[in-house]
């Protein structure tokens, strides 16, 4: 909550010193104006909530409904997952014992009408965009005073994958909680944590876990920024720069989580020392709930980069499916580059009339029904079906059994793996690996290359999660592979041991 | 669908002179249309349909028949062919025609919701034929989820205003003149989604507007539901190809250019660059066109 009394601290916002300091109206002070009256707008509906509880049917002067509305807002943004946002009914929960503390004397269901009227306040839910409207006033380029509308919205519905609505908070909304996030997300979290770091170090655990927060806000901005770039690859190849802008983003993401997992490994061990050596048990708290707030920012980049890491291989295969078929003979309409996106960007006056046409050419036909007065009295006097429960019956689909098309069979699956079953403080190179393989089956070197060469990126996370003892690793030293059949690396291919008493408990730990 | 077609192909007794029309042969052509009529039923599932298609492609006289009935109540003939069926539209004016305000009680009297269900129905269509060829390919199955087409516009919406953004312009519309607000503006700003009570669709959400032009469509038989992943999976059918390729496609563009938007440098409305200012992403082996 403290984080959010800080005034917005966001360069961007203010104009510059001088221009503020003459009184000319030049466009740029003018935008500068506008830019406040935004950052302004957007925390009109927190006021507003307080002036507003007024009319609601009950005595709820006791409530202060800005500071609930502030804490919802925190309580989403904190929620959010990568791949959905969160769920309102653990947003609420969470949201009780704040209300429940500024009156404590009134009754449990009344707190919860307040959590809710807060919250749906905050999405709007009466007006159809579900969002808020600010009307400011600016001078247009030849001089004439203009005023125009500001649309925004702080909490936004979003469809979640299992087709329930979850919540997330907008960049307004996280911009009138933190401040200060419109600036570069990376140096911002870097100077966060050093700061968490000295002030752990000094014992002042109560600043530590400002820091801690607002670096976890900074890394859920960050994880948001990539979703969006993701998701629009996985929508339309065409619509997103592969060649620069992606792997930029996704190989700075990377180089990103790299950092910060080694950071806040360090730290976590540093907070665990503080909690378990504290004697003050405030000290004891806020100890184990920064633990908390740390382990939440691993688990967050444990999820941005097992997306990173899908993110080429969702490429290629869109990039094989839409740019490698065949071309047809004809050509049609290309519908979004000649219609829809020429239609966005249209005033909405205009914009109309070509999806007006569509709709009326498009949306096909309907057969009129005329009721003949015999029929008439049969439907009026049939009982109204009942609404199946189960749905619609669901279409049998038509199964084809593929083909068994798999290269090698089980039996040499089987002896591949038992020659590369190697002793764990006995690595072997592909070389001698291959020769062995040859003198049993001509076919069987295929499989044991393959197999080196998935190993030379070893499925470490899955080993992890699944508890493995032995993990099959190879290795580059640079030696040249002298083979007729295969050319690369000569890897080195060995057996590692894995942790798995000491993996489970780690596990345990972070779940 | 072959099979019917095979047996069909067996030598029956056509006439080698052209017979006089007889009443039989008019009711069999309105039969045909009829038929057509019946947007979910393919030739496929009915011998006679199947029959009667067969009959408009091999015998003029009897296909002229067909057409002229048609035409006479007021519709178009697409394509009648084994796939599709006697795959018809609706004329304008025609009684088969569908108008916005019986298709939404909220689209007769405000303009951005009028805005939002066509462009509704143009984005399912996009999504469906991303690329000028999958429109023109014959053997092409379209597939759409509900939520993908909400984000698919979205995306193009939030494009558009990075774009705006960059340039420096202020997109935000004047109070007094709300019709000149861009179009994205509006998508943009509406809520995808939202709780309800009865745990339905919000009606007035993006994606609500998107799940009624789909379930619009799968009524239209343009559409077949696949699966309920994504707020609701469907592939497209022969009809929906057709009916946005020779119909639907040309009107919205003809409405295009009447406001002059679209650049045509030959006079045709054929296949264009997005935009000449694009940027093709440089070496990426890629016919695409960044936005």
């Amino acid at each position: 909550m403290t984080a959010i009394a800080d005034p917005p601290t966001e360069p961007g916002l203010r104009p510059p010193a001088g221009a503020a300091a003459r009184p000319a109206p030049g466009p740029a002070a003018d935008e500068g104006l506008a830019r406040r009256l935004k950052a302004l707008a957007c925390t009109a509906p927190l006021h507003d909530l307080d002036s507003r509880k007024v009319n609601l049917a009950g005595e709820y002067g006791g409530y202060a409904m800005a500071e609930v509305g502030l804490a919802a807002i925190d309580l989403v943004t904190l929620h959010m997952d990568f791949d959905t946002g969160a769920d309102r009914d653990i947003v609420l929960a969470r949201l009780l014992p704040r209300v429940a503390a500024q009156a404590a004397g009134r009754p449990g269901a009344e707190h919860e009408r307040v959590a809710r009227w807060v919250l749906e306040s905050l999405i709007n839910v009466g007006s159809v965009d579900r969002g808020f409207r600010a009307v400011y006033g600016t001078f247009a380029a030849d001089g004439e005073y203009v005023r125009r509308d500001y649309d925004f919205k702080l909490i936004e519905e979003v469809p979640g994958p299992d087709g329930g609505v979850y919540l997330r908070t907008t960049d307004e909304a996280v911009n009138v909680l933190v401040g200060a996030l419109d600036t570069d997300v990376t140096s911002a979290q870097i100077a966060a944590e050093v700061k968490l770091e000295v002030l752990i170090r000094r014992g002042r655990l109560a600043d530590a876990q400002l820091a801690a927060e607002q670096a976890r806000y900074r890394t859920v901005q960050y994880a948001e920024t990539l979703r969006r770039a993701l998701d629009a690859t996985r929508r339309n190849v065409r619509a997103v720069d592969w060649m620069r802008a992606i792997p930029d983003l996704i190989d700075e993401a990377l180089d990103h989580i790299a950092d910060r997992y080694r950071h806040e490994n360090a730290i976590l061990t540093n907070i665990r020392k503080a909690r378990d050596e504290a004697e003050d048990p405030e000290h004891k708290r806020r100890a184990a709930e920064l633990v908390d707030i740390v382990k939440d920012c691993i688990r967050r980049h444990t999820q941005l980069q097992t997306r990173l890491l899908e993110a080429g291989p969702l490429f290629r295969a869109e990039q094989d499916r839409q740019a490698f078929a065949t071309p047809g003979a004809r050509s049609g309409i290309d519908l979004y580059g000649q219609l829809l996106a020429p239609v966005l960007r249209l005033p909405i006056e205009q914009a109309v009339r070509p999806t007006g046409a569509f709709f009326a050419r498009g949306a096909g036909l309907r057969t009129p029904s005329s009721v003949r007065v015999a029929d008439l009295v049969e439907l009026l006097l049939t009982p109204p079906v009942e609404r199946e429960h189960l749905g619609a019956e669901l279409p049998d689909p038509d199964l084809v059994a593929t083909p068994d098309d798999s290269r090698f069979s089980e039996a040499q699956l089987e002896s591949a793996l038992e020659l590369l079953d190697l002793p764990a403080d006995a690595p072997r190179r592909l070389s001698g690996l291959l020769a062995d393989a040859r003198k049993q089956d001509p076919e069987l070197p295929y499989l044991v290359a393959l197999l080196a060469v998935h190993a030379a990126s070893p499925p470490v996370g899955t080993a992890y999660r699944q508890g493995e003892e032995r993990l099959l690793f190879a290795v580059d030293d640079g030696t040249p592979l002298g083979d007729p059949e295969f050319g690369g690396a000569d890897l080195i291919v060995g057996s590692a041991l894995l942790d798995a008493v000491g993996m489970a408990a780690d596990r345990k730990d972070a779940g | 669908m072959t099979t019917h077609h095979d047996t069909a192909w067996a030598p029956e007794t056509e006439p080698a002179a052209p017979a006089p029309i007889t009443p039989a042969d008019v009711a069999d052509a309105a039969r045909l249309v009829s038929f057509g009529l019946q947007a979910k039923l393919l030739p496929a599932r009915d011998a006679e349909y199947a029959e009667l298609v067969r009959r408009h492609r091999e015998d003029p006289p009897f296909a002229r028949l067909a057409d002229a009935i048609a035409t006479g109540m007021g519709l178009v003939v697409l394509e009648v062919s084994p796939r599709a069926g006697m795959a018809v539209a609706a004329a304008e004016d025609s009684v088969f025609a569908v108008r916005m305000g019986d298709y939404s009680r909220r689209a007769a009297s405000e303009s951005t919701d009028r805005f939002l269900h066509g462009l509704a129905h143009l984005a399912v269509a996009a999504m469906a034929f991303p690329r000028p060829e999958d429109l023109a390919d014959d053997g092409y199955l379209g597939r759409i989820t509900v939520n993908g087409v909400d984000f698919f516009v979205r995306q193009a919406c939030r494009r558009l205003e990075e774009q705006a953004d960059a340039e420096g312009a202020n997109t935000d519309p004047q109070s007094d003149a709300p019709g000149l607000e861009a179009a994205w503006r509006v998508w943009a700003r509406r809520t995808a989604t939202g709780a309800t009570k009865d745990a339905r669709r919000l009606s007035g959400s993006t994606i609500g507007i998107v799940a009624k032009a789909v379930m619009f469509l799968v009524d239209s038989g343009f559409l077949q539901k696949v699966s309920d992943d994504a707020g609701g999976t469907y592939r497209t059918t022969a009809r929906y190809q057709l009916q946005v390729r020779d119909l639907a496609g040309s009107a919205a563009m003809a409405e295009l250019l009447d406001l002059g938007v679209v650049p045509v440098s030959d006079g045709t409305a054929s296949l264009l660059p997005p935009d000449t200012s694009d940027e093709l992403v440089a070496d990426a082996g890629l016919p695409f066109h960044s936005l």
